[in-house]
């Protein structure tokens, strides 16, 4: 007998107190707990997201598309970062108004090549204002999930409010199961020292958002 | 379970040595009283906590009611997307397994993020009798490693040491595994995990294969979670080539929905965080992102046997959080090492006897490691009545009875040491079934009052050396009750209690 039969024979005999009419989904469970908590407009779940970011310690801004270019060629520069890593599908209007090299994540690129670039730009897939978390799914936007963590900035672009929800029960039906997937609230943190808090210690020590603003012509991108 | 903890004293031994630790024991207060006062505000931000609560102690229950159905869907689920699974009837077997796998890939060192599973098997002892090197990458696990130490919490293993203990661990040990400490330094903790972050960089960026635990595996789509703060899980969970996940068969949930109860109630129960900074959710192998190779080694190693335990079953709810540690006054005087296994605290005392057995002396000690004060119970997000489960293992360990052992159904015998409760026990039924001689004795009690000492002799000196005794009363309550309300009976007020012969027979 495979360890496969005897695990699941034992299971079987541990229950024999379950009545033979009971099928899987014969247990109730009762879902009354709430969808989100309380009642938001869409401008207010944004609000909430900018603030449980902000108390987690990312860095938060907000722009349209318009001074978006802008906006990530002056962090870019406030930072001195040099080169940075942008995911294959990324708006190319968004770095035009950068000065720095950027670098294509490619399957040929070793950790020890990504660990070189300064920062990195991507887009997300949802964003849940209650907890403060950006969701990443791997889309063209988004890229590899190696390429948010091993640099030491990570730059995340949230179209607002089209992909912003307000609690997790609403964001898990928007997300796929079989893409690989990555929540990020806030940056690398660790309490393991007498509890201290520190920022960083594997993943990247900045995070800072972009909320960037649905103007006219630029789409609502609702992730 | 993990050769690790192999002659471990029984509990009362472990903590009586523990608790004269003044160190230890400033550390531990200050640490579960912060945890636990964050934890508090973090879930009265919910108030709909009671509903979530009852959401996943209902969703558990389906789960594990139904294991081989669940289980089956999700090697099926987990084979569709390119992984491979195992199944592992005891930790020997969970070893072995890993072991070979990380043979096939011919290397000798694989990076690892805390996993409770692969504590309790003991992997990292059985991969390097195979020439093969685990690093733990979790701060605090490389703080236990390091130092040559146990864990001592669920969520924070090194919660025993304090930063000048850190620096010295790091200062003494860094360099024979790898990167040194950086000269000069500190003890402040930013420098501490910089520090860190050098030396386990050389080994992320190197390393060919990653072991890791699962919080959570959905049975639906063959989705494993990994939940974590620094990062460290995230570089183990998408660098190596190979990834090797032991998870115990408990760990798994019906659907792709119920993570939104688990996903709400872990990281508050836990960190006390409305999120924890990363989660990690991936579903096989995928093209060009992450391990080309996933194995899934799902372990049971006493599960089952925990399992066919009516009432102790509710233990294979518990989702990890440490949530009942940090409220646990035992706990907090007698720290984790004195468990005797990763399990500590009150969720240890009723899961390690379990996957254990009781005939050993610690397992057969741990369901007394409590003063049953219920605090856990009213912390726990998934509901677990520690304290029932206690008295019911209590009750095995005096009483013996029927219990399931390595899948095979066995009577347990009657612990040794317990022989006094045992006979209190006995003489109790007798008397209860001898209402004359139990009236007799009372009375007898009553009279002789006067002359009861106010310590115990012998073998109960010790335990009365600290508390009063009570004092038997001038009237029992039974002929209190007789002279009070007896002839109540008579008149007929209780027809239905008051005909009985024995009180009709005290009345003649």
């Amino acid at each position: 007998m495979s360890s496969r039969d005897v695990v699941l024979a034992r299971v079987r005999r541990a229950l024999a107190d379950v009545p033979r009419g009971e099928g899987p989904g014969g247990l109730p469970v009762a879902r009354d707990y709430h969808r989100v908590h309380g009642s938001r407009t869409s401008a207010q779940n944004v609000d909430l997201l900018a603030e449980n970011l902000a108390d987690y310690r990312a860095v938060v801004h907000r722009t349209d598309a318009e001074g978006l270019p802008r906006l990530i060629g002056r962090l870019l520069a406030e930072r001195g970062a040099r080169t940075v890593l942008v995911p294959p599908g990324l708006d190319e209007s968004w770095t035009a108004g950068s000065d720095v090299t950027l670098v294509e994540d490619r399957a040929s690129s070793t950790p020890r090549e990504l660990d070189a670039v300064d920062s990195v730009l991507t887009g997300c897939a949802v964003a849940i204002a209650e907890t403060g978390t950006l969701v990443l799914d791997a889309g063209p936007d988004q890229g590899r999930r190696r390429i948010t963590l091993v640099p030491d900035h990570h730059l995340c672009v949230v179209r607002v409010p089209g992909q912003v929800v307000g609690s997790v029960p609403e964001a898990l039906p928007r997300l796929a199961p079989d893409r690989p997937l990555t929540w990020i609230s806030g940056p690398s943190a660790t309490s393991d020292i007498e509890l201290d808090r520190v920022e960083g210690v594997h993943g990247p020590r900045t995070l800072e958002v972009i909320l960037l603003a649905a103007g006219a012509g630029t789409g609502t991108g609702t992730g | 379970m993990s050769g690790t903890y192999l002659g471990m004293p029984a509990f009362p031994r472990a903590a009586e040595m523990s608790t004269r630790d003044t160190q230890l024991r400033a550390n531990l207060t200050h640490a579960t009283h912060t945890i636990r006062d964050k934890r508090a505000k973090a879930v009265a931000e919910l108030d709909d906590w009671a509903q979530l609560r009852a959401a996943g102690a209902a969703l558990k229950d389906r789960t594990l009611r139904h294991l081989d159905h669940y289980l089956e869907r999700l090697e099926a689920a987990v084979t569709a997307a390119g992984g491979q699974v195992h199944w592992a009837a005891d930790a020997d077997e969970a070893n072995r397994i890993v072991t070979r796998l990380v043979r096939e890939t011919g290397e000798t060192e694989v990076v690892k993020v805390k996993s409770m599973a692969t504590q309790e098997i003991g992997l990292n002892e059985a991969l390097a009798e195979a020439g093969i090197r685990a690093y733990e990458t979790d701060l605090a696990e490389l703080i236990v490693q390091l130092g040559h130490d146990l864990p001592s919490h669920i969520l924070v293993p090194a919660i025993h040491r304090n930063r000048s203990e850190i620096r010295d661990i790091f200062r003494r040990e860094m360099g024979s595994w790898g990167r040194p400490a950086p000269e000069g330094l500190t003890d402040s903790p930013a420098e501490l995990a910089e520090a860190a972050r050098l030396h386990l960089r050389e080994k992320f960026l190197s390393a060919k294969v990653g072991i890791s635990g699962a919080n959570f595996m959905v049975a639906e789509t063959g989705t494993l979670v990994v939940v974590e703060s620094e990062g460290n899980g995230r570089m183990c969970l998408t660098l190596p080539e190979t990834l090797i996940s032991v998870v115990g068969i408990e760990k798994v949930v019906p659907s792709w929905q119920d993570l939104e109860v688990f996903l709400q109630l872990l990281p508050r129960s836990s960190t006390a965080e409305r999120m924890n900074p990363y989660t990690s959710m991936w579903t096989g192998t995928t093209d060009g992102d992450g391990p080309r190779t996933f194995h899934l080694v799902l372990l049971d190693n006493g599960r089952t046997d925990t399992l066919a335990d009516t009432v102790g079953r509710q233990a294979l709810r518990c989702i990890r959080c440490s949530a009942c540690l940090n409220v646990c006054p035992v706990y907090e005087r007698a720290g984790g090492h004195a468990y005797g296994s990763p399990y500590p605290g009150p969720i240890g005392a009723i899961l390690t006897p379990q996957l254990r057995g009781m005939e050993g002396s610690l397992e057969a000690s741990l369901p007394y490691a409590s003063s049953l004060c219920g605090a856990c119970y009213e912390v726990c997000p998934v509901a677990i009545d520690i304290p029932e489960v206690l008295v019911h293992l209590r009750e095995r360990v005096v009483e013996g009875g029927p219990v399931t052992r390595g899948g095979a159904r066995t009577v347990l015998k009657p612990a040794k040491g317990h022989a006094a409760e045992r006979a209190a026990m006995r003489a109790a039924a007798w008397a209860f079934d001898h209402p004359d001689a139990l009236r007799s004795g009372m009375r007898l009690a009553a009279r002789t009052r006067r002359l009861h000492p106010q310590r115990l002799p012998g073998p109960g000196r010790a335990w009365s050396r600290t508390r009063d005794l009570p004092t038997v009363p001038a009237e029992s309550f039974r002929d209190w009750w007789q002279r009070t309300r007896g002839t109540a009976s008579e008149r007929g007020i209780w027809p239905e209690h008051g005909t009985s012969s024995e009180q009709r027979g005290d009345a003649e």
